[in-house]
């Protein structure tokens, strides 16, 4: 074999490994999700990407709010119908529990949890948020309809609170995701998170519930955040 | 009666339903609540939500069959409302007999299924890789409750010579002791067990429950879809409520009457729910097999001689 002969076998064989390499870099999409060619029953050949019928390609577009007063009919019927994802991020999750039990009972103020991001509209970020959940917290943020609020409880979310130099959690909440109610202390008190439930309403009954237009319109920056702290960014740039 | 006029009367009769469903399904959580000793949801939380969810502003679809899947439902529900005899008032022409039919029976039966159908449909497209379970779920306890029912419809049909719920609502008239429910016993019994199923309440509830199986077809739809599901849901209540009011408490002479029997038989399986937990599929199915499944044979062997 030549030199020639060899230096053009390594450079195909170096080639192929960088072809791996950025193989692997994608691998949240499988295999069979790959855009492909593929050949229609007729004969001609189109082109598929799987991975869109999951995941838009899209950036969240900012949604007008109507006008006058349907907009505020609207608003009191959203305020007074809270529906919260049940997801506990961290240690504050184990106030939420009391809030369905008799003594504190959230129903009655029209706050509900709804076990799907795609139905609720209010998000607890419920007390220290580590990177490994700040990403699945991104990912259902995105999912959940628009208009959606969040309501950061406790103080881990506004300064990083006692866990101010770890290596893992995050220490500004509102870096990343757009927050609309701050609950401090540690841990509040469920009184505390209904104060804060009452704080939400009054400020989309005032049309202030508009954080979700915020996101999108800010999106490079919070992206750009989010990317700088979350290092295996192995998901698409928008999950809605 | 002109058709204007009818049509008029079923849509005025479709509002009713539809804001008595509400009502309903609100009073069944607030008593839900008060079980538990807590003071519950406001009487109009489900207007709200309805509102709530059609004001959201973005929406995701998976699919043409997303879009038809809730409309599938609502279909069921107002199918079932257009061919029932809500009020009797003497005459098949009358204002409030919707456009009851000779054999409309066969037809409520089949638009009993289709509610479930478009919950699968939908359901289908709706992403979820784990949604067929869920589907299967749906209808393995759909099919465990719809035998015995169709058993006990077919038992009252002998017995009435028969198959236009009119004619059977209208044999019933002059008194309770003429109610199937003491005139055909079994059939009564098997009705009665079989509608915790198809109401769909605890302890048959798993289907729906979407914090337990987060592969229930509830869980995918989202915004103005899922205002729609639990629209049609609210009317699918009531309606079968009413149906069974029809086939075994007498039907109704007026609206307050109907109000009152169908709040009567809705709080039967609210008051079961209550008291039992949930049952597993097939459990549920099991039960469905052995009670009122035994029962609705009776039924038709009695009447069959």
């Amino acid at each position: 074999m030549s030199e020639k002969d060899m230096n053009d076998k390594v450079n195909e064989m170096l080639q192929r490994s960088e072809a791996n390499v950025k193989k692997t870099e994608k691998s949240f999409v499988r295999p069979e999700d790959e855009e492909r060619e593929v050949v229609a029953p007729d004969g001609s050949i189109i082109k598929v990407n799987p991975i869109y019928d999951y995941f838009s390609g899209e950036k969240p577009k900012e949604e007008k709010p109507c006008s006058g007063v349907i907009e505020k009919f609207l608003n009191w019927a959203r305020a007074e119908s809270i529906w919260v994802l049940g997801f506990g991020t961290g240690c504050g999750s184990i106030e939420i529990p009391p809030l369905v039990t008799p003594r504190f009972d959230m129903f009655r103020y029209g706050v509900q949890m709804r076990p799907t991001p795609r139905q609720s509209n209010a998000f607890i970020i419920s007390g220290y948020l580590s990177v490994k959940t700040l990403k699945r917290v991104i990912r259902t943020y995105e999912q959940m309809p628009s208009p959606k609020y969040i309501l950061a409880l406790g103080s881990c979310t506004i300064n990083g609170g006692m866990y101010y130099d770890s290596y893992s959690t995050i220490n500004r909440l509102d870096k990343y995701i757009p927050v609309d109610v701050y609950i401090a202390g540690c841990m509040p008190r469920p009184e505390a998170l209904l104060a804060g439930f009452m704080k939400l309403k009054e400020l989309i009954k005032e049309g202030k519930g508009e954080k979700a237009n915020e996101y999108a319109r800010n999106f490079d920056e919070y992206k750009a955040n989010q990317k700088k702290i979350i290092k295996d960014w192995n998901m698409p740039d928008y999950n809605w | 009666m002109t058709i204007y006029v009818k049509l008029g009367y079923t849509l005025l009769g479709l509002l009713i339903v539809l804001n008595w469903g509400f009502l309903m399904g609100a009073t069944f959580r607030k008593i839900g609540a008060r079980v538990a000793g807590r003071y519950g949801i406001p009487f109009y939380q489900p207007w709200l939500n309805l509102l709530k969810n059609i004001s959201t502003r973005t929406t995701i679809t998976h699919g043409v069959m997303y879009y038809i899947g809730p409309v599938f439902r609502l279909t069921g529900g107002v199918g079932l409302f257009l061919f029932m005899p809500m009020v009797f008032t003497g005459t098949v022409d009358g204002p409030w007999t919707n456009f009851s039919f000779e054999g409309d029976l066969i037809l409520i039966l089949y638009f009993q299924v289709f509610g479930m159908l478009g919950m699968a449909l939908g359901a289908g497209q709706g992403g979820h890789p784990y949604s067929a379970m869920g589907i299967a779920r749906g209808l393995a306890q759909h099919a465990a409750v719809e035998l015995p029912l169709t058993l006990a419809f077919i038992s009252i049909a002998i017995q009435f010579d028969t198959f236009s719920v009119y004619k059977i609502v209208a044999a019933q008239q002059g008194g309770f002791e003429n109610w199937v429910l003491f005139t055909n016993p079994f059939a009564a019994a098997t009705i009665i067990l079989a509608m915790l199923g198809a109401m769909g309440h605890s302890p048959f509830n798993l289907v729906k429950a979407p914090n337990e199986i987060l592969i229930g077809p509830a869980t995918e739809f989202e915004g103005t879809y899922l205002g729609f599901m639990q629209s049609a849901g609210s009317i699918l209540h009531v309606m079968e409520a009413v149906l069974f009011m029809n086939l075994v408490f007498g039907g109704a002479s007026n609206w307050i009457e109907l109000i009152v029997k169908t709040f009567l038989i809705y709080f039967w399986s609210v008051f079961v729910g209550m008291v039992f937990p949930r049952f597993k599929i097939e459990q549920s199915v099991t039960w469905f097999f052995k009670v009122p499944l035994l029962l609705g044979f009776l039924a038709i062997i009695i009447y069959s001689f």
